[in-house]
């Protein structure tokens, strides 16, 4: 993120910089999780599984030091796009933030589900989850170059999301009622797919926020929600 | 704060400025000389009514000129020319013809330093008022306290009236001099930036009295001090070497600025 401007106080450029930096390998580590998380459901490792949400830990200590870094900032009375670059940067440290308890949620229900056979629908899942994780990935990119027509495209992509987690509802729906011994192993997989939903919600958000630090509006143009289990019956 | 929040929507919808509800001054065309510089190069500004309109820019970018036209200030000094129409309620205040008594009772100023007469606290607020008007003791006694209440000065002086001026604090004698500008009821105040020489608590009493007085009068505040113009204005205008780079609500102009100039201003980034 370098600006052809840089500031008279240099010290402010670099503290900047420091903040921009810690969200950016925040936002990767909560991406690397989350595609740890799914192959970990894929392999049924308990130890793999153990260990993601163990890191889930150093990126919450990453937040920390992000609202640390944001209020040092805000005590220089930045105006403008440093305005923006804060709160925007406080916003997105919280959504990336979620974005890791899911994945380590999704390690965590792993563990549970290991504990019966294994089941065809993880494969549902992944699919999911492949693409979450892509909009989380594409979505940092998008951060990472001020370019709010890329986050348009991220946000535009989570109605895509939201149809593969609908037909995976209907899919789990039907399965638990074939099979009543496949009850707790699929309301496992229904949380795991709704964290995996949620993640896509936060990866808008944070493309909501790349918006405003670009262009200075809160809003973005309309956009259409597939997300349709709240009224679905099978 | 209405207007302000439409003006930013407006804004934002790609209109070209922001739409203040009445417009108090009007300056087309202005420009400025102190003999031969060019100090204010052909402006064009709406300064809207019952509203703090804030001036900001560096040092020498012409903004306390442009204050200083409008109460012609300048017209005491020779070899210092105004070009241009700057209207107050629709009449041209450059007109040599526009009366300098009726423009020093339309329009106050306050300066940067706090400079009391050198006579009572009573007599530097009732001094201007006996030079504009005939009152009778009681009714100047009123004058004075009104005045003094507005400057939020009152409480602290009240039993002290017969002090001389010069012996308050920096912040109440700077209140003093607002007190003595709004005793002549005018309807434009100038404030130079008026706080630069004053203590945080000072400087944040007279920041409160600018939000009360906005409700009486229209203000205009030239200031360094960038949050400063973020706290209490409701318009803020960016100058840079004698031109008029952006104006507009000082919420768009703070968080979303249009002009690259503007935003490397108030991001310290001037190189």
């Amino acid at each position: 993120m370098n600006d052809p401007h840089s500031h008279i106080v240099r010290s402010y450029d670099q503290e900047q910089a420091d903040l921009l930096d810690e969200l950016i390998r925040m936002g990767r580590m909560s991406a690397a999780q989350l595609e740890a998380a799914l192959d970990v459901v894929g392999r049924r490792d308990d130890k793999a599984a153990e260990r993601v949400i163990a890191n889930d830990e150093a990126i919450d200590a990453l937040e920390q030091q992000v609202n640390h870094d944001v209020i040092r900032l805000i005590r220089r009375g930045p105006m403008a796009t440093d305005l923006r670059i804060i709160l925007a940067a406080l916003r997105v440290a919280s959504d990336i933030e979620r974005i890791g308890d899911y994945a380590a949620n999704i390690a965590k229900r792993s563990m549970a589900l290991n504990l019966a056979p294994p089941l065809p629908h993880t494969r549902g899942l992944d699919a999911l989850g492949r693409m979450a994780a892509r909009q989380v990935r594409d979505v940092l990119d998008a951060y990472v170059a001020r370019d709010g027509e890329a986050a348009l495209r991220v946000r535009a992509n989570d109605a895509e999301l939201d149809t593969l987690y609908t037909g995976l509802f209907r899919e789990l729906l039907t399965y638990m009622m074939e099979d009543a011994r496949a009850i707790t192993p699929c309301t496992h997989l229904l949380f795991m797919a709704k964290n995996l939903e949620r993640i896509g919600d936060h990866a808008t958000n944070i493309a909501e926020n790349i918006w405003f630090l670009v262009h200075g509006e809160e809003l973005m143009p309309p956009r259409d929600k597939r997300d349709d289990t709240n009224t679905t019956v099978v | 704060m209405n207007d302000i929040h439409l003006a930013v929507a407006h804004h934002a919808r790609g209109a070209v400025l922001p739409q203040p509800p009445a417009t108090k001054i009007s300056a087309r065309g202005l420009n400025f000389w102190y003999d031969r510089f060019h100090a204010v190069k052909d402006i064009d500004l709406d300064v809207p009514e019952k509203r703090v309109t804030a001036l900001i820019g560096p040092s020498g970018c012409g903004k306390s000129t442009l204050l200083r036209v409008f109460n012609r200030i300048y017209a005491l000094y020779p070899k210092l020319r105004a070009e241009g129409t700057v209207l107050l309620d629709g009449e041209d205040i450059l007109d040599p013809k526009y009366p300098m008594n009726r423009l020093r009772g339309k329009v106050g100023m306050v300066f940067q330093k706090p400079v009391p007469f050198p006579m009572t606290i009573y007599e530097n607020v009732a001094y201007g008022i006996r030079h504009h008007e005939r009152l009778g003791k009681a009714e100047l006694d009123a004058r004075v306290e009104q005045a003094l209440r507005q400057a939020a000065l009152w409480d602290e002086v009240k039993d002290k009236l017969k002090d001389s001026g010069l012996g308050l604090s920096g912040g109440q004698q700077q209140r003093l001099c607002i007190a003595r500008a709004i005793a002549l009821r005018p309807e434009v105040l100038l404030l130079d930036e008026p706080t630069s020489a004053l203590d945080p608590i000072s400087t944040s009493r007279i920041e409160q009295l600018v939000e009360e007085l906005k409700r009486d009068f229209t203000i205009m505040i030239v200031t360094h001090n960038m949050q400063q113009a973020a706290r209490v204005s409701d318009y803020t205008a960016f100058m840079y070497l004698g031109d008029l780079v952006e104006h507009g609500a000082t919420e768009q102009i703070f968080s979303n600025p249009v002009r690259q100039q503007t935003e490397d201003y108030i991001t310290g980034r001037f190189g």
